[in-house]
C-alpha cells in the first residue's frame, strides 16, 4: 500500500509541473503588455516603465522567469491580483467555501436522489418506472444547466416566489461574522432566529442546479451496477434462503453496487467546478467561480492563473484520494 | 439454409430494437436537415430586424401572431429564425469538434504506441501526460483559459472545446490500439512485412473504431453543450451570430417580462443534446454485442 502511494503521489508531480509550464505560458500569450494594462491609457517615463519590468521580474530571461514563476508557487504564493491589489491566495481562500458548501449541498442530493432511482429502476427493470428514471437520467446528463438555473428561477423563485433569486443569505435581515465560512452552519451558530431556514432557501435552488448532471450520472451508474450485481450467485442465495426483496436489494446487492458508484462521484468532482462556474453566475453565487468569470470580464489575468491553478490543484488532489480510498475500500484492487 | 444477415443489417436490426435510440436519430436528422435548409426554412433572415414588433410575443400567447410563429427578441429579430439557424451553427460546432478531435487523438493515440525504443516512450509518456493534465483542469475552466487566451470567437470557441476533449479520443486510441497489438493477426501481418504506417492505419486502426465511433457521436453533443456553455458566459460565439448559448445571454435581462425568449433557446439546446445522447446510446448497445439487452 505505501508504495502505491508513493508511485501514485510521484505520478502527481509531472502533471503540476506542467500544470505550471501551461498557465504560465497562456498568460504570456494572452494580448496585451501587463505592464500597460497596469500603467494605464496615460504613459509613463522609460525609466519608471523599466522600474515596473524590473519589479515584475519581466527583464529576466524567460526560462528564469518561469523558474521565479515554479518558485513563488511552491512558496504558496499564487500571483497578485490586478484588481484589487490583495493576494490571489487569499481571495480565494475567502471565496472557496462558498463553492464548497454549494458543490457539497449539490453532491447530497445528487447522491441522495440519485442512489435510490438508480436502484429502483434496476430492482423494478423493463417496467415503467425504469423507463421514466432512465428518461429523466438522460435529460438530467443532457441538460443545459445555466438554461436550467434560469428556468427554475422564473418559475420557482419568480412566479411562485418560493425562494430567493441570488446570493447566499438576507444581508439586510441577518449579518454575522463568518467563522466556518459555511452560511447555513455559521446561521446556526450565530444563532439568529429564521437565519438558517433563511441560508437553507438561498442554497436549495442552486444545489438543484448543480447537482442535476451528477444526479443522472449517479442513476445511471447505480442502475446499471445493480443490474450487474443483481445477477450474481450470492443474490439467487439470499433469495433462495427466502430473505425479504428490499434486504437482498438493499444490504446484499447494494453493497456490491456501491463500488463503481463511489468512484463516479468522485469523478464527478471535476464537472462539478465545471458547472460551479455556470451555476454560481446565474444566481450571483459569490464563490471562486463567478469570481473566474469576473477576472476575465477585468483582464485580471494574474487572478485568472493563480485560480486556474488552484482549481486544478483541488480536482488533481480529489482524485488523487479517490484513488487511494478506492484501494481501501475494495481489497480485490488493493495495490501491491 | 438463411444466410447469416450482413453486419449492416444486423447493427441496424439491434439499433432499431432500441425504440428511444430510433426517435433521436429521427429528431438529430430532422434538426440537421433543418441546419442545412437554414436559408430556405427560416422565414426571415437570421439578422433581420423587424423594428415595428420588438419582444412580440410568440403566436399562442397573448398578441401573438402567425407573421412571428416564435416571436421576436429585444432587436426584433424573428425567433424561430434565428432558431433554425442556430442549429446550424451549433452541429457546425458539434461535428468540427468531433472531425478535428477525432483526427488528432487517432493520431497521437496511434502515435504513442507506434514508435520503439527509449524515444518512442519518452514520446508515449509526454502524450500521456499531456492528456493527464488536460483531464485535470476542469472542462469548462480550460476551456475559459483557452479562450482567454485566443480571444472569444467562434473558431476559438471549436479550438477550445476540441483542446477539452481531446484526451478522450487519445487514450482511447492508445487503449484499444494496445490491446490490438498484442494480437497474432498484427503479428501476422509484422512478419508479412507491412509497412509500420499500414499496419497501424490499415490492420490495427479499423479494430480500434466501434469504441471510437461511440465516442464520436456523443462526444458532437458534449461539445454542443460546452459552446453553448461559453457562448452564455459571452466567451463564445459573438453576437450578433444566433447561437443558442449567446441567444439565452442575450434573454437574460428579460427573463420576468418576456420568458418564451430565455425558454425557446434553451429548449433547442436540450431536444438536440438529448436526441444525440439516445441515439449515441444506442449506437453503443447495436455496435457492442456485449452491451445488449443490459
Amino acid at each position: 500500500m505505501l508504495t502505491f502511494l508513493l508511485r501514485r503521489l510521484a505520478l502527481t508531480v509531472p502533471t503540476f509541473i506542467a500544470l505550471m509550464f501551461v498557465t504560465f505560458v497562456a498568460i504570456r500569450l494572452v494580448p496585451g503588455d501587463p505592464v500597460e494594462v497596469r500603467v494605464g491609457e496615460r504613459g509613463i517615463s522609460p525609466e519608471r516603465l523599466a522600474q515596473f519590468r524590473h519589479e515584475l521580474g519581466l527583464d529576466q530571461s524567460v526560462p528564469k522567469q518561469f523558474l521565479d514563476y515554479a518558485l513563488q508557487l511552491l512558496h504558496g504564493d499564487f500571483g497578485t491580483s490586478l484588481a484589487t491589489n490583495q493576494k490571489v491566495l487569499s481571495e480565494f481562500t475567502a471565496l472557496f467555501p462558498a463553492t464548497l458548501e454549494l458543490s457539497c449541498a449539490a453532491m447530497l442530493l445528487a447522491v441522495l436522489l440519485g442512489v435510490p432511482a438508480g436502484t429502483l429502476a434496476a430492482a423494478k427493470r423493463g417496467t415503467l418506472v425504469d423507463h421514466t428514471v432512465m428518461g429523466l437520467s438522460v435529460t438530467g446528463y443532457s441538460m443545459p444547466i445555466f438554461w436550467w438555473g434560469l428556468l427554475l428561477i422564473m418559475l420557482v423563485a419568480g412566479h411562485w416566489g418560493l425562494t430567493p433569486v441570488s446570493g447566499r443569505i438576507d444581508l439586510i435581515q441577518y449579518y454575522f461574522e463568518p467563522v466556518t465560512g459555511f452560511m447555513v452552519i455559521d446561521a446556526w451558530l450565530s444563532g439568529q432566529p429564521g437565519a438558517v431556514a433563511d441560508a437553507l432557501h438561498h442554497l436549495v435552488l442552486p444545489a438543484i442546479v448543480l447537482g442535476t448532471i451528477p444526479l443522472a450520472v449517479i442513476a445511471r451508474m447505480t442502475r446499471s451496477a445493480m443490474l450487474e450485481v443483481l445477477g450474481e450467485d450470492y443474490v439467487r442465495t439470499a433469495r433462495a434462503k427466502g430473505l425479504p426483496a428490499w434486504r437482498v436489494i438493499g444490504l446484499h446487492a447494494l453493497r456490491n453496487a456501491m463500488l463503481p458508484v463511489v468512484t463516479v462521484i468522485g469523478l464527478q468532482v471535476g464537472s462539478m467546478m465545471a458547472g460551479a462556474v455556470l451555476t454560481e453566475t446565474i444566481f450571483s453565487w459569490p464563490g471562486v467561480g463567478k469570481w473566474l468569470i469576473e477576472s476575465i470580464a477585468r483582464r485580471d489575468y494574474p487572478a485568472l492563473q493563480g485560480g486556474v491553478m488552484l482549481i486544478s490543484s483541488i480536482v488533481i488532489g480529489v482524485n488523487l484520494l479517490v484513488d487511494l480510498t478506492y484501494g481501501a475500500i475494495n481489497p480485490r484492487i488493493r495495490h501491491g | 439454409m438463411a444466410s447469416p444477415a450482413s453486419p449492416v443489417k444486423a447493427f441496424w436490426q439491434a439499433f432499431c430494437e432500441n425504440k428511444g435510440a430510433l426517435a433521436g436519430l429521427v429528431v438529430v436528422v430532422f434538426v440537421a436537415l433543418l441546419a442545412v435548409a437554414a436559408d430556405w426554412v427560416a422565414p426571415y433572415a437570421p439578422n433581420e430586424q423587424f423594428r415595428e414588433a420588438v419582444r412580440a410575443a410568440p403566436m399562442w400567447a397573448e398578441g401573438g401572431s402567425s407573421r412571428f410563429v416564435l416571436g421576436t427578441d429585444s432587436l426584433g429579430r424573428d425567433m424561430l429564425s434565428r432558431l433554425i439557424h442556430g442549429a446550424r451553427i451549433s452541429l457546425f460546432i458539434g461535428l468540427a469538434v468531433m472531425g478535428v478531435s477525432f483526427v488528432v487523438g487517432v493520431s497521437l493515440g496511434l502515435a504513442c504506441v507506434s514508435f520503439k525504443g527509449a524515444l518512442g516512450q519518452a514520446l508515449d509518456v509526454t502524450i500521456t501526460r499531456l492528456m493527464d493534465l488536460i483531464m485535470a483542469v476542469p472542462s469548462l475552466v480550460l476551456a475559459i483559459l483557452v479562450v482567454a487566451v485566443l480571444g472569444p470567437s467562434l473558431p476559438n470557441t471549436i479550438i477550445a472545446v476540441t483542446v477539452v476533449y481531446l484526451p478522450r479520443y487519445v487514450r482511447l486510441v492508445r487503449a484499444s490500439a494496445l490491446a490490438e497489438l498484442e494480437k497474432d493477426y498484427v503479428i501476422a501481418a509484422r512478419v508479412a512485412g507491412v509497412r509500420p504506417l499500414r499496419l497501424m492505419l490499415r490492420t490495427v486502426l479499423p479494430n480500434c473504431l466501434s469504441p471510437l465511433i461511440v465516442q464520436a457521436a456523443l462526444g458532437v453533443s458534449d461539445a454542443i453543450l460546452e459552446a453553448a456553455a461559453l457562448g452564455f458566459l459571452g466567451l463564445g460565439a459573438q453576437p450578433p451570430t444566433a447561437e443558442w448559448g449567446t441567444m439565452l445571454a442575450d434573454a437574460r435581462e428579460f427573463i420576468r417580462s418576456n420568458p418564451w425568449l430565455v425558454t425557446l433557446p434553451g429548449l433547442a439546446i436540450l431536444i438536440t443534446v438529448v436526441s444525440i445522447n439516445l441515439a449515441g446510446d444506442g449506437l453503443r448497445d447495436a455496435l457492442d454485442p456485449k452491451m445488449r439487452r443490459s
